[in-house]
């Protein structure tokens, strides 16, 4: 996984509610057996409309989403942050997010940042004008403009935190534990053999 | 200190706790479909790893089977990148091996979330995974079970756990008698439009209260199934007899002496009468009626003898908006009674409501008429092999078939439509599955979320129609 640790970068704005991962990402592109290719894929049915903000040369380039409260809510596809990341976004603001979008976001190095309502509205008015970029520090947990205006503060989970600001494994972090997982899992054939 | 169904669920799970809380938890089954598992098993391989625990996985091709030409074995399977998929998967079991693997064409092939609790693969007690959001289905057995994500199928596969954080507890209380029309999907859609898609965000559902002990299980897993809709990761109900009952003598489940020792078991996992919960809400079921979406999220949900609502109501303004954008999608004006939407398709299948059961409560509506003559296609699609030889044998395949309906075999279907079956732009159709989102069921398409019940009636009317009026 790669590392996150400042992106400084442009804001794209997406102004709705409740964007489900069937929009982020249509059913359409879940038939690939691969991680990557989704960056043509992501918003697919939304891009028919030039109007929409991925079709708007301003936002050419954006690295942070903004958006509205329940992001990624619908269906658990790991796709969806795949698409996100692949168009060359690496973090996602928002209000609130669906709980499994939410996991999938870390597992693949994009970071979602969960900003009060009445912050993320006054990035909203800010992205209105051209160019507006944003400073993510996941070190210190903050979201700041570049004039030093304004900085916000997030909360993330420490040992979450600790993958991504070290680019690590999972997998290979979880194994250290390999001991414990046998032990419980011994204990508890033992004791609840039908579940074996 | 008194539990809820929950907490005991995942303290007896818990093998490692970080400082913060992050908590590696055990996992007891893992089912595995063909759509989300290719690029975890890819993973394994490129890391030089093996599953933990090759028999905790139970696995079966299902979300873009074709549900016709099953007569022509793979051949049958006409898109090239869907027949990739069912072939990685079946290269993946040959190599790595599962309890029990249902491929493509297989009898007892089916929607991983009814093969589960039908086989005896999901059974009280346990902690289930699956890579698709609709893992909830399987708490209805009062097990902890939820949607996770590819990278996480890796996760589960390599080490036997899942890394995680023990959500919140929430109970929605349902009391009382249901009234004559009103079924599970109803229940769980008023609760969606009560407590909206977000309504339970970060936290464990718990279902309970008369109304939901009364059901069947086929009910209550309709009920947890849509607990992602209302944003809960997980839903469960407590054990009792009529789960019991449901599990005894399934392929997979317990058998003497171990079963005894299982009940005991079992009959703990329920909550303590006085646990606490971080939320609680409660609804009337009397107050409940035949349930209809009307716009792109199932929070956006009416009764059936009501109108599409007007967003110049709505004071909050992202709500308003969102409303607004929904009736322009939907080809819907506020006002319009629900019973005078016209539809072109009827679906009726999906893990939300393609049992036994549903299948009988359509055929109830439909014995003896026709679909009406602007409904170009109302199809059934068993949930399952087996729930379609059920089907077959008490008649019901004859009973949809002399009223013109199409009789499918089995799979997620017009569902999600990643297979041949979806909807063409502006195509209304009433389905008995569990997102109305946006091109959910083909781009432009057009669904309306109803019980099977509900359903059935609408394509024989060819409008929407109060079933509890219906003779
Ligand atoms: S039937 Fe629909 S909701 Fe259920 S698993 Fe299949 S695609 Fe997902």
């Amino acid at each position: 996984m790669e590392k996150f640790t400042v992106l400084k970068g442009l804001v794209a704005p997406l102004d709705r509610a409740n964007v489900d991962t069937d929009q982020i990402i249509p059913k359409e592109y879940l038939k690939s057996i691969k991680r990557t290719g989704f960056a043509d894929a992501l918003f697919a049915a939304w891009r028919h409309d030039p109007n929409f903000i991925l079709n708007q040369p301003r936002y050419k380039g954006a690295t942070i989403l903004l958006g509205r409260k329940n992001f990624g809510c619908g269906s658990s596809r790991e796709h969806a942050p795949w698409a996100l990341i692949d168009y060359g976004f690496r973090c996602v603001i928002a209000p609130s997010f669906a709980d499994i979008f939410f996991t999938n976001c870390f597992k693949n190095g994009l970071l979602p940042v969960v900003l009060r309502e009445d912050e993320v509205d006054k990035l909203f008015y800010d992205a209105a004008l051209p160019g507006f970029n944003l400073t993510v520090d996941l070190e210190s947990q903050t979201v700041s403009t570049a004039d030093g205006s304004k900085k916000f503060r997030f909360e993330v989970d420490a040992f979450r935190k600790y993958c991504l600001l070290n680019g690590l494994d999972e997998i290979g972090l979880t194994l250290r534990h390999e001991d414990k997982i046998r032990a419980f899992e011994s204990r508890r054939k033992t004791q609840f053999p039908w579940y074996f | 200190m008194p539990q809820t169904l929950y907490d005991k669920l995942w303290d007896s799970h818990v093998v490692h706790v970080e400082d913060d809380g992050t908590t590696l938890l055990y996992i007891d089954r893992h089912l595995v479909h063909e759509v989300t598992s290719p690029q975890a098993y890819e993973g394994l391989k490129v890391a030089g790893r093996k599953p933990w625990r090759v028999d905790s996985v139970v696995a079966t091709a299902d979300h873009n089977t074709p549900t016709t030409n099953w007569d022509e074995g793979m051949a049958g399977v006409k898109d090239k990148f869907a027949k990739l998929q069912i072939e990685t998967l079946d290269k993946n079991m040959k190599e790595y091996g599962a309890k029990v693997y249902f491929p493509y064409l297989d009898k007892r092939q089916g929607i991983v979330h009814v093969i589960g609790p039908e086989q005896g693969a999901t059974l009280p007690g346990m902690t289930l995974v699956c890579g698709d959001s609709h893992t909830s289905t399987h708490g209805a057995l009062g097990c902890l079970a939820h949607g996770i994500g590819t990278s996480e199928v890796e996760h589960v596969l390599a080490t036997q756990t899942l890394v995680t954080r023990k959500m919140k507890n929430m109970r929605v209380n349902v009391e009382g008698p249901l009234g004559r029309g009103v079924t599970p999907k109803d229940v769980v859609l008023a609760i969606i439009g009560r407590i909206g898609t977000a309504g339970g965000t970060g936290c464990a559902v718990e279902f309970a209260g008369s109304t939901i002990r009364a059901m069947s299980m086929e009910g209550r897993m309709t009920v947890c199934n849509m607990a992602i809709e209302a944003g809960a990761r997980a839903g469960m109900v407590a054990v009792d007899d009529t789960t019991i009952e449901y599990v005894k003598g399934r392929p997979f489940a317990p058998r003497p002496p171990l079963w005894d020792s299982a009940v005991a078991y079992w009959k703990t996992l329920k909550s303590d009468p006085d646990a606490k919960f971080d939320r609680e809400v409660t609804l009337d079921a009397r107050e409940i009626k035949p349930h209809v979406t009307w716009g792109t999220s199932p929070e956006m949900v009416t009764s059936v003898d009501s109108v599409v609502p007007d967003p110049d109501k709505e004071k909050d303004s992202t709500r308003r908006e969102g409303m607004e954008r929904a009736l322009v999608y939907m080809g819907l004006k506020p006002r319009t009674r629900i019973t005078d939407i016209k539809l072109d398709k009827v679906f009726i299948g999906s893990c939300t409501n393609s049992r036994i059961e549903d299948l009988r409560a359509a055929a109830a509506m439909v014995k003896g008429r026709r679909k009406a003559a602007n409904i170009s296609v109302a199809m059934v699609v068993p949930g399952s092999g087996v729930v379609k030889a059920q089907a077959e044998k008490e008649g019901l395949d004859r009973i949809f078939r002399d009223a013109g309906f199409e009789w499918r075999e089995p799979g997620c279907s017009m569902c999600l439509g990643m297979n041949p079956d979806h909807l063409s732009p502006g195509e209304r159709c009433a389905s008995t599955s569990n997102r109305n989102f946006e091109g959910r069921q083909g781009e432009g398409g057009r669904t309306h979320l109803v019980s099977p019940a509900m359903a059935a009636a609408a394509a024989i009317a060819g409008h929407f129609v109060d079933i509890r009026e219906w003779r």
